[in-house]
C-alpha cells in the first residue's frame, strides 16, 4: 500500500488558471489535478483554448491568472512562476516530454534519428557514446522503427515514423508527465491507428502521466482516463472519459459526441 | 449484511439539449442488492432500463440521485457520488464489465486483447497469455486466429472474445449485458458453465439475458425492471 499513498498525491496541479491576451480571453479559470499514470484529454473545437491551456500547464507561457504546481522528484508541490532555472531545465530536458503535432518541431530534421534521441540523454550528463547508441536503438525498436535507420535524418522519415520517433526522444529520458499536442493529428488514419495503440501501450507500461490536447474524440477514447472539454476557454464538462462520451451533459459536449460520423 | 452491490433509490434521466432539452426519465427508484455468489438477473422488456442500470452499476452513466452501494477493497465505495479516480480503480479491482459488443483497439492481437485486463493488475504477459489461451480454446476460438485483431471476426466469435476478455479476472463483481445473445447452443452451454464457476468463486453477478431458458439455468433472482420505469 505504500505506492498507493504516492500516487494519492497529485502530480500537477492547476488552480483557476486564465490567460488573457488585453480583453481577448483565451483561456479561464481552470482547476484540476492530475495523478501519478493519469492520462487526461482535452477536447474541444479549434479556439476553444486547449492549445493555449496546455502552454500554461507546460509553462511555456505564463498565466494572467491562477497558477500550476508541479510534484518535483523531492515530493514537494512547487509554484511553476516560482521555479528556478536549473529546476526548469530538469522538467524541460528530463521529467517531461512534449510531443508536438508537427514533428519536425520536436525533432532535429536534419541530424541522425539515432542523435535525436541519445540528444536528450546527454543533457542529463550520458557520456559514453556506446551506451547512448544502445539505448537510443533499443527505443527506435520500442516504436517499431528498424534500427537500420538510426543514423538516417527524420527528414528521410514517413509521417508516422517522424512522429514515432518524436515519442522515442521524448521518453528516453524517462519523463513522469508527457503534454501531447495533437499527437495524431496529420496522419493518416491507418498510420494513427497504429500510433494510438503505442502510444496506450507505453502509457501503461510506463506508468507515464500525460495530459493530451485533441480534437479527435475517438483519440480521447483509447488514451485517456479523464476527459475536459473545453469551449470559449472554459472547462464546461469533465469526468471519466466513457462517461462524458456516453452519457454527456452539457449541450456542446453532445454536439460534440453526436457529430462524430459513424465507422 | 455483506452484499457486494446495494442499491438504493437510484434514478436516471437523459436530457436531450439537441433536441430542445427533451428530458427522458429512464429509471427511478432502483433498489436492489446482490449477495457473493449470487446471480441476479434483470428482466423486462425492451426500453425498460436495463442496460442502463447495469451502466450505472459500472460508472459509464452517471446517476442523478440515489445511491449505487458497491464493496471494493474492504470498504463501501457509492459510485453515484465517487470521483473517477475511485471509479477507476473499482473497475480494476472490482467491477468486471461484458458489454454487447467488443470494442476493441484496432491491431491488437486477439490473445492479447484477453489477457489485458490480467496485465494491467500487475500479472506477467507470458502467464496472462496463457490464461487467455485456456480460455479463448474453451470458447472455440481455433488458435489459428488468436494473433489476429477481432475485428476481422463474425459477430459470434468477437462475442466469445469478449466473454473471455470479461471473464479472466478474478474480480468480486460481474455484470453480463446479453452474454449468450450471438452464440450457437453448443457455446451459449459454456457460457453457462461459466457463470456457474463464478458463483462458486463467491462473484456476484447481474446480468440481462433475453433467452428463457439461459435466464432458469444462471438466476438465483430476477428483478423486474419494469417497476422502475420512470413513466410509471
Amino acid at each position: 500500500m505504500a505506492e498507493q499513498t504516492l500516487d494519492d498525491q497529485p502530480l500537477l496541479l492547476a488552480e483557476n488558471l486564465g490567460k488573457t491576451y488585453g480583453k481577448l480571453v483565451a483561456c479561464r479559470d481552470v482547476s484540476f489535478a492530475l495523478y501519478p499514470g493519469e492520462v487526461l484529454a482535452v477536447v474541444g473545437e479549434s479556439g476553444s483554448g486547449k492549445s493555449t491551456l496546455l502552454q500554461l500547464l507546460s509553462a511555456q507561457l505564463a498565466p494572467t491568472a491562477g497558477s500550476v504546481s508541479y510534484r518535483m522528484r523531492d515530493g514537494v508541490l512547487r509554484d511553476l512562476a516560482a521555479l528556478g532555472e536549473a529546476e526548469r531545465r530538469f522538467l524541460f530536458r528530463t521529467d517531461w516530454g512534449f510531443v508536438h503535432q508537427d514533428p519536425a518541431q520536436g525533432l532535429r530534421m536534419a541530424v541522425s534519428a539515432g542523435a535525436n534521441v541519445g540528444e536528450r540523454l546527454m543533457a542529463v550528463d550520458w557520456n559514453h557514446y556506446g551506451r547512448i547508441r544502445d539505448t537510443a536503438s533499443s527505443w527506435l525498436e520500442r516504436v517499431e522503427i528498424d534500427t537500420d535507420r538510426i543514423d538516417d535524418a527524420p527528414r528521410t522519415y514517413s509521417g508516422g515514423m517522424r512522429q514515432r520517433l518524436q515519442i522515442a526522444r521524448n521518453l528516453v529520458t524517462e519523463p513522469r508527465l508527457v503534454f501531447m499536442d495533437e499527437p495524431t493529428g496529420g496522419l493518416d488514419v491507418s498510420v494513427q491507428a497504429r500510433l494510438l495503440d503505442l502510444m496506450r501501450n507505453l502509457v501503461s507500461e510506463l506508468g507515464l502521466a500525460a495530459i493530451v490536447v485533441t480534437h479527435d474524440l475517438a483519440v480521447a477514447r483509447l488514451l485517456s482516463h479523464r476527459v475536459m472539454v473545453m469551449k470559449g476557454g472554459r472547462v464546461i464538462e469533465t469526468g471519466l472519459t466513457d462517461q462524458v462520451l456516453d452519457d454527456p451533459r452539457e449541450p456542446y459536449t453532445q454536439l460534440l459526441v453526436s457529430s462524430i460520423l459513424p465507422a | 449484511m455483506t452484499a457486494m452491490i446495494d442499491i438504493t433509490n437510484a434514478e436516471k434521466t437523459f436530457t436531450m439539449h439537441l433536441q430542445g432539452g427533451v428530458e427522458l426519465p429512464v429509471v427511478r427508484g432502483v433498489s436492489f442488492h446482490v449477495a457473493p455468489g449470487e446471480c441476479v438477473v434483470l428482466s423486462g422488456p425492451s426500453g425498460a432500463g436495463k442496460s442502463s442500470i447495469l451502466k450505472m452499476i459500472f460508472g459509464n452513466y452517471r446517476c442523478d440521485g440515489g445511491r449505487i452501494g458497491i464493496r471494493h477493497q474492504g470498504t463501501v465505495i457509492d459510485l453515484a457520488t465517487a470521483e473517477p479516480r475511485q471509479v477507476l480503480s473499482v473497475r480494476r479491482s472490482t467491477i468486471g464489465y461484458v458489454s454487447q459488443f467488443l470494442r476493441a483497439v484496432p491491431r491488437v492481437a486477439t490473445i492479447d486483447v484477453v489477457a489485458e485486463p490480467l496485465i494491467v493488475n500487475g500479472i506477467a504477459r507470458a502467464e496472462a497469455r496463457e490464461q487467455a489461451g485456456t480460455l479463448l480454446r474453451r470458447l472455440n476460438i481455433p488458435e489459428r486466429l488468436w494473433a489476429l485483431p477481432p475485428s476481422t471476426f463474425s459477430g459470434g466469435e468477437q462475442q466469445r472474445v469478449n466473454i473471455a476478455r470479461g471473464f479472466i479476472s478474478d474480480l468480486p463483481i460481474l455484470l453480463l449485458d446479453e452474454p449468450t445473445a450471438s452464440l450457437d447452443a453448443a457455446n451459449r452451454a459454456v457460457v453457462v458453465e461459466l457463470i456457474d464457476q463464478k458463483k462458486h468463486q463467491g462473484v456476484a453477478m447481474v446480468a440481462i439475458v433475453h433467452d428463457d431458458e439461459i435466464r432458469h439455468l444462471i438466476a438465483d433472482r430476477i428483478v423486474d425492471v419494469t417497476s422502475f420505469a420512470s413513466a410509471a
